[in-house]
């Protein structure tokens, strides 16, 4: 890794939501994010894959200001997130761009393209005159071209990859440090998807931006991002380098995610293949000790089920949550690794 | 080996909806033959015809249809003849099943799974009385592999991936001689996912049920291809034995798709489709690929035919004329 700038840290993240309440008492939380560390430095990106219900999204809410912090702490290019602190929201929310899942949804349907683009302008007080050339070089920049065309059309009138280029542009044109890109493609045809992965890649490069996808499918990542973090029941269960992870994945539900994952192949008609059965557990129950143990070939008894695995470092830059690793590997310092 | 048995055969079907600014030509002259057995996958990008195509087999038809033409065999009797009672009673859900996309989103919530799953069987008068129309049931939950408890169960009570298989079994339990599966994965996790085409792959195996999967997503419809047939607006450009299809795309189309889908193991640099599908309100005369076409030349202006280019392959380019 470089000496860059550190653009986000991210240590010990919590968020929980409350459940039902009854008077005092309430039913207990569901932990949707339950200890989350990790850093990014500018112009990275980095990817978080994850099975619905893992707690992803949950991560770019977070990151993103949208749901309180129940606990750790979140520093963004020097400015630290408190759980609640209202001025330092307003500075982060400038600062950081959301590339939303369904680009039809995320776009006001009686707002045309010039709306759209010019309200974050506004609302952060570009001056009107300003506004027109800003809103005609990001337009040019995602290559909604020629700019004429689109710029007065409403969002029914796009197609599903136009659309969403319009929401990258919208998430950049306020020239952000980091984006947040919460399953961009999902909802995109096979051949537009490619399309604008590369775009987004290409707009991360020429601006240095830092970029956080989240996506379920493994298989885009390595056309992406330098790292991968797979997550699973709240938890970040290994973090590491796209071809690291790729070539050696260690935790057991990694491997099973990399099994599952098809490329093209009709060899794959005739293979049944391994995989563990059984569901994520319940955020508001998780089992105790490692949230995996449930589904996984490789349980240790009286140590997988009792104590949850701390970080291990068994190659440099490639953590895992496994007790498996527990000799040769060593305990990552999540403090001193993540925000000094 | 004897002559395999044909199993479906479809010949030139349209199926054109009535909308405010003309009829839709959503499938548009398709013709395939298909075998008992090996499972065919139609895959296209959104919009192209196949979900409609599976819905214009099975006659689930909305109100403004315009066009309704062609004729479809199955076990060699035409039931394009048949009328809409006759079709009900002797084909729907009896000897063809849909495994409809988001379906386990479809359930009756506040009738228990069991019941739901046993009632095709009592509508159709397949089964002698309730309590075997029960374990029939119970049969069937066996081979997608959910435990009997869940029978008495409603949907609420169960996971994405448990509700998806309870659909599959819903279909399976009249035990048709195809099932169309539109998207039946899409919904679910990669895991969830590889078990529910684990499923599939061994009632394939098991009771012969010809499959035909219907997917946008290439990667995974190679988990259960033997055969692949590719559409593009509302016409079926290429059918293939998957084999072949893909290692060697041979439609312009099919091949620019291969390129475009990411894969995890090798490298290789994704290529996109410039341009968008035409409208189906108003195709375009000759071919409908031509103008994202690379390879185009002068006769693609003529609507090309669907040729045979041996070794069970068809396709609808002229550059294989």
């Amino acid at each position: 890794m470089t000496t860059q700038e550190k653009l986000l840290s991210v240590n010990d993240l919590r968020t929980w939501y409350e459940l039902r309440k009854w008077g005092f008492f309430h039913a207990g939380y569901v932990k949707a994010l339950d200890g989350v560390s990790f850093a990014l430095d500018a112009g990275q990106a980095i990817t978080i894959v994850g099975e619905s219900g893992s707690g992803k999204t949950t991560l770019a809410k977070t990151i993103l200001g949208l749901v309180p912090l129940t606990g750790g702490e979140m520093e963004l290019a020097g400015h630290r997130m408190e759980a609640k602190k209202g001025s330092a929201r307003v500075w982060l929310r400038s600062n950081v761009g959301f590339v939303q899942q369904d680009p039809y949804g995320a776009l006001a349907p009686f707002m045309n393209v010039r709306r759209i683009l010019s309200e974050p302008l506004a609302v952060n007080g570009v001056p009107k005159e300003a506004q027109e050339a800003r809103i005609r070089a990001v337009m040019e920049e995602v290559r909604l071209t020629p700019v004429d065309d689109f710029i007065n059309k409403y969002p029914h009138m796009l197609s599903g990859g136009q659309q969403q280029r319009l929401v990258i542009a919208r998430a950049i044109i306020l020239e952000p440090k980091l984006i947040v890109a919460d399953e961009p493609v999902s909802m995109l045809d096979a051949s537009v998807r490619v399309e604008i992965l590369q775009l987004l890649r290409r707009v991360q490069k020429s601006h240095g931006l830092g970029v956080i996808y989240i996506t379920h499918d493994l298989s885009t990542v390595r056309y992406f991002s330098e790292f991968v973090f797979v997550m699973y029941a709240a938890k970040l269960v290994e973090k590491a380098e796209v071809a690291e992870l790729i070539h050696s994945p260690l935790h057991p539900y990694t491997q099973a995610l990399l099994t599952a994952i098809s490329d093209p192949d009709p060899e794959n008609a005739k293979v049944i293949k391994d995989v563990p059965a059984g569901e994520p557990p319940s955020l508001a129950n998780p089992p105790p000790g490692c949230r995996f143990h449930p589904r996984c070939k490789f349980f240790i008894d009286g140590l997988c089920n009792v104590e949850e695995p701390p970080a291990f470092e068994p190659s440099p830059g490639h953590f895992v949550e496994c007790w498996l690793f527990r000799e040769g590997g060593r305990a990552e310092e999540p403090a001193a690794s993540a925000s000094r | 080996m004897a002559k395999p048995e044909k199993v479906l055969r479809v010949e030139d079907l349209k199926l054109h909806f009535r909308t405010g600014k003309g009829p839709v030509q959503a499938v548009d002259g398709v013709s395939f033959e298909m075998q008992r057995g090996p499972a065919t996958v139609v895959v296209g990008e959104s919009g192209c015809g196949k979900s409609t195509l599976s819905r214009a087999i099975l006659r689930l038809l909305p109100r403004n249809v315009h066009t309704f033409s062609g004729r479809i065999w199955l076990n060699g009797t035409d039931v394009m003849t048949l009328g809409e009672e006759a079709f009900r009673r002797q084909v729907r859900w009896v000897k063809m099943s849909l495994v409809s996309q988001a379906a386990m989103n479809s359930l009756n919530p506040v009738i228990k799974v069991g019941d739901q799953v046993a009632e095709p069987l009592r509508v159709h008068g397949l089964s002698a009385s309730k309590k075997d129309a029960h374990n029939q049931a119970e049969e069937v939950f066996r081979l997608v592999g959910v435990s009997k408890d869940f029978l008495d169960r409603y949907p609420f009570e169960l996971s994405g991936g448990m509700r998806q298989r309870a659909v599959l079994a819903m279909a399976l339990v009249t035990r048709p001689d195809i099932v169309f599966l539109d998207e039946p994965t899409s919904a679910l996790d990669v895991l969830t996912q590889t078990n529910i085409m684990n499923v599939l792959k061994g009632i394939k195996h098991d009771l012969g049920v010809t499959f035909i999967l219907i997917t946008h997503d290439i990667a995974t419809s190679s988990e259960l291809a033997d055969r692949a047939a590719v559409m593009y607006a509302g016409q079926l450009v290429e059918l293939s034995d998957a084999t072949d299809f893909f290692r060697t795309p041979l439609h312009p189309y099919s091949r620019k798709l291969m390129a475009s889908v990411p894969t995890l193991r090798e490298d290789k640099k994704l290529e996109f489709i410039p341009g968008q599908p035409p409208s189906l309100l108003n195709p375009p005369t000759g071919c409908r690929f031509a103008v994202r076409c690379p390879s185009r030349f002068e006769k693609c202006d003529a609507e090309p035919p669907f040729v045979d280019v041996g070794g069970d392959r068809w396709v609808k380019c002229w550059l294989h004329v």
